[in-house]
């Protein structure tokens, strides 16, 4: 694993944090956030590395609370008050912070697992829109998804996992269902092979 | 019909401020119906273990001498408890403290030694503690032992190698044969602050390290990692946290001031090294830390407050026979109640009938 | 031949308020509950079993006083950490807290009385036979009651349904509830099974052990026989070895300072305790990183609804 050219792989998870590195895990609650802590402790949560959040040891209240208002503002997250506990978040609005919190720190690479599980369709939108958004400026996103539909959507290339292993990735436009089907199911992408099983 | 508990969307903050006062007032109504059964006045001994006192003041000192022990091991054992790290030994870190701070005492007894005395017997001490506390600390980190068991285990070692000392080799010799060390020389002394009553230095130490905690917890990125790891585990490894250092420097922390708290009853108010320095103080720590819902100034306060019930308990033996092991059943009711009344910031109650229908019960 | 009779005899004696005890707390942990009040427990129960045996001269009544002591003490700890989802390590701790105080305010007024110990089974020709005659003929009920109770548990927890229903509450409670079983209410007849053993044990001492009562007498039993079920990794048949391991030893270091073994009675006295933590981390070191605990073991449960 290699990050702008250093290679990443054996580095602690707050030091790839430094080098630009960016997660967002599948679960919301007891993973991505602390669920009975506020939303700008769970800001400081990934942002405590390199986000301007720690002075020597301290911790900067203040830039922990602007990243939420920033974050609230950015991505439309609804909430009762400016920072409740983040288990009192609807699923969607929840998941919006987490995606903005990472977005936010401008990160290098940003890996996203299911990002519109359990999301109205209105957050899923906003959460689409702010990944590919990040894209765009620049960096690198890697989603993993069981939504075909949104990674037809938001994806340039699809790569799909069996077993363990992870096919050669595909551009979007090639990936059509009966591909992804086929590996999905195992096989591979041998001429003969498709063609036979796609019935030609 | 049943009365279910369900979990609430956020924490009551209502009831985390009331709590503490429904668990008081639940107590004392208990103790009341306990005092009538002993066939004791309850008022009169209600009065003995929570007024009388206060209106001394020399018993007021004492209060503040009690709770310097148990505030400082308190303070320690509340960043364990808050890592989800369970330090059940300090006890022995107490005794330990003591036994090794007292080695430099009773190494320069007699001797012309300096001013240095003291702040090494201190920093020993700390140090002893500290070290103690890593052998569970390591225990569970390396081999997955659990904690619990094992700090407790060397409590009853640490409380047996005191007992050898002072009955062997550190005996005094003319000491009648008592098993206790001969008296600190003053240099080896906590001094007091005020002249012939019984406050002395330590006493400031604790209100300084309730300081510190206060300020680690709430406004530095290791107090961060040391809540975030107890709370949610998964999401302190997701951000970087390391779970297992963290259990190694909150055990140290906690043995160090168990230590400290060892040497400085040792040196201050009792004056030398005997058997039972330690009346249960670590054990008691562990009231005054959930008492005060392991937050600095709650146990400041639950401190405070225990210690307040230990003098009441004695005097009321004095005043109106109540045996000791009152002190003890207050205690426990104590903390059952503020147990109880805390889940009610995290859960609520719900009465739920059988054909589905909801209504609210209390909370 | 005498003396290793002798010698065999008083470790069964200081093992079976142990083998009880953990037996009880073996059970709990089963379903999935970590009550450390076990010491509490205990130790009320030696109070009140006293009481029962010296108000009607009768050691069975005084077991049952100390047997129902014990439950409604665990009563309390199931109704804090089962109904109110309190923290189970706290709850457990103040329960110890409270029993010593209580068994301190019980047995105050029976300090210094004695009463007629438990009788011990005597078989013409069998309790003769020389040197596993008494040990197997000759001993008090306790100590058939503690082997039965073992076997009892054994059974319970592998041959019967019941048993596993009660183990799949204490690896996964979710599932567990999911499938329809009243989690909570298994849990809470394990802790008063506990509580039950805990209150017997601790009504051994002052009825068979020795004919009075001391304040304290159990002495950290308690918190042995908790490292105990962790010792026997949760199993009933390696509980018994624990136990009496744990008896052995304790009954050599008393025999050793006798014999002048020049080491320090202190040093003697710790060798318990420094044995349960060695064997401890040899044991969670054998498993590489961890026990082979009951998986769900002290963490709260709230059923969702």
């Amino acid at each position: 694993m290699v990050i702008e050219g250093i290679a990443a792989g054996h580095l602690s998870i707050t030091q790839r944090r430094k080098l630009g590195a960016a997660f967002v895990p599948e679960e919301r609650l007891g993973h991505g956030t602390a669920p009975r802590m506020k939303l700008s402790e769970n800001a400081l949560l990934t942002g405590h590395a390199a986000s301007g959040m720690v002075h020597h040891g301290f911790i900067d209240t203040a830039a922990t609370l602007n990243t939420v208002d920033r974050a609230t503002e950015t991505f439309d997250v609804r909430k009762a008050k400016r920072d409740p506990e983040a288990a009192s978040l609807s699923g969607g609005n929840l998941q919006k912070f987490i995606v903005g919190r990472e977005i936010l720190r401008n990160p290098a690479v940003l890996v996203v697992s299911q990002p519109t599980w359990g999301v109205d369709a209105g957050a899923a939108a906003v959460i689409r829109q702010a990944l590919l958004d990040l894209a765009t400026a620049g960096a690198a996103v890697l989603v993993t998804s069981q939504d075909l539909d949104e990674l037809a959507e938001i994806a340039d290339r699809i790569a799909v996992m069996f077993h363990g292993r992870l096919s050669a990735p595909l551009a979007t436009s090639e990936a059509s269902r009966e591909k992804l089907g086929l590996l999905m199911g195992g096989s591979s992408l041998e001429p003969k092979e498709a063609a036979h099983a796609v019935g030609a | 019909m049943q009365l279910v508990l369900e979990k609430r969307a956020e924490r009551s903050g209502t009831i985390a401020l009331v709590s503490p006062l429904i668990a008081i007032g639940l107590t004392i109504l208990t103790m009341v119906i306990l005092f009538a059964i002993l066939g004791k006045n309850p008022l009169l001994a209600l009065h003995a273990y929570f007024i009388a006192p206060l209106t001394d003041g020399y018993s007021l000192q004492e209060i503040a001498v009690k709770a310097t022990p148990l505030v400082m091991i308190a303070i320690g054992l509340s960043l364990c408890y808050l890592a989800n790290a369970w330090n059940i030994g300090a006890e022995g870190q107490f005794l330990i403290g003591a036994v090794a701070g007292s080695w430099i005492a009773v190494r320069t007894q007699g001797t012309d030694a300096g001013a240095w005395v003291l702040p090494a017997m201190l920093v020993l001490a700390a140090a002893a503690g500290a070290l103690y506390a890593l052998i569970p600390a390591i225990c569970k980190v390396k081999f997955g032992a659990s904690e619990i068991l094992t700090s407790l285990m060397l409590v009853y070692v640490a409380d047996l190698f005191l007992d050898y000392l002072v009955r062997g080799p550190w005996r005094d010799p003319h000491g009648f044969n008592f098993p206790t060390t001969a008296e600190f020389d003053p240099v080896a002394t906590v001094p007091l602050l005020i002249e012939g009553g019984r406050l002395h230095l330590g006493s400031i130490i604790a209100l300084l390290v309730v300081a510190a905690a206060a300020i680690l917890l709430a406004r530095t990125i290791k107090g961060f990692e040391i809540r975030v790891v107890g709370a949610a585990p998964r999401a302190a490894r997701f951000g970087g946290f390391n779970a297992n250092q963290l259990v190694i420097l909150t055990f140290a922390v906690s043995g160090a001031l168990a230590g400290l708290a060892g040497i400085i009853e040792v040196a201050g108010p009792v004056g030398h090294l005997q058997p039972g320095i330690s009346p249960g103080y670590g054990f008691t720590a562990i009231i005054v830390a959930f008492l005060g819902r392991l937050n600095p100034l709650g146990i400041l306060i639950a401190g405070l407050f225990l210690a307040l019930t230990f003098i009441g308990g004695e005097q009321a033996q004095i005043a109106m026979k109540i045996p000791l092991d009152v002190t003890k059943v207050f205690q426990g009711i104590l903390l059952f109640y503020v147990l109880a009344c805390d889940s009610l910031i995290l859960y609520r109650f719900k009465l739920v009938f059988p054909n589905r229908q909801v209504t609210r019960g209390a909370g | 031949m005498e003396l290793v009779e002798a010698i065999i005899l008083s470790v069964l004696a200081a093992s079976t308020p142990l083998l009880i005890a953990a037996t009880g707390e073996l059970v709990t942990e089963r379903s999935g509950v970590l009550n450390l009040g076990v010491e509490g427990m205990m130790i009320v129960g030696a109070a009140c079993g006293f009481a029962g045996a010296w108000l009607t001269g009768s050691i069975f009544i005084g077991a049952l006083f100390g047997i129902v002591a014990g439950t409604m003490m665990s009563l309390i700890f199931a109704l804090m950490a089962l109904g109110l989802a309190v923290n189970q390590v706290a709850t457990g701790l103040a329960l110890t807290i409270l029993g010593v105080g209580l068994s301190g305010l019980i047995g105050a007024g029976f300090v210094g009385e004695r009463i007629t110990p438990a009788v011990h089974l005597f078989i013409p020709g069998l309790t003769d036979i020389p040197l596993v005659g008494r040990v197997l003929f000759g001993e008090d009920g306790f100590v058939y009651v503690s082997i039965a109770l073992v076997l009892g548990v054994w059974w319970f927890l592998y041959r019967t349904r019941a048993g596993l229903i009660l183990r799949a509450c204490g690896d996964n409670h979710v599932s567990a509830h999911a499938l329809g079983y009243p989690v909570l209410r298994i849990r809470t007849f394990a802790v008063m099974f506990g509580g039950a053993c805990a209150g017997l044990a601790g009504a051994y001492l002052p009825l068979a052990y020795t004919p009075f009562f001391i304040p304290g007498m159990t002495a950290g039993r308690g918190w042995i026989a908790l490292a105990l079920v962790v010792f026997s990794s949760w199993r009933p048949g390696r509980l018994v070895v624990g136990a009496y391991l744990f008896g052995a030893v304790t009954i050599l270091q008393l025999h050793a300072q006798g014999w002048g073994v020049g080491i320090p009675s202190q040093f003697m006295s710790a060798l318990p305790y420094l044995a349960t933590i060695i064997v401890l981390v040899l044991l969670s070191r054998a498993r590489s990183g961890g026990s082979t605990a009951p998986a769900a073991l002290g963490t709260v449960f709230v059923p969702d609804r």
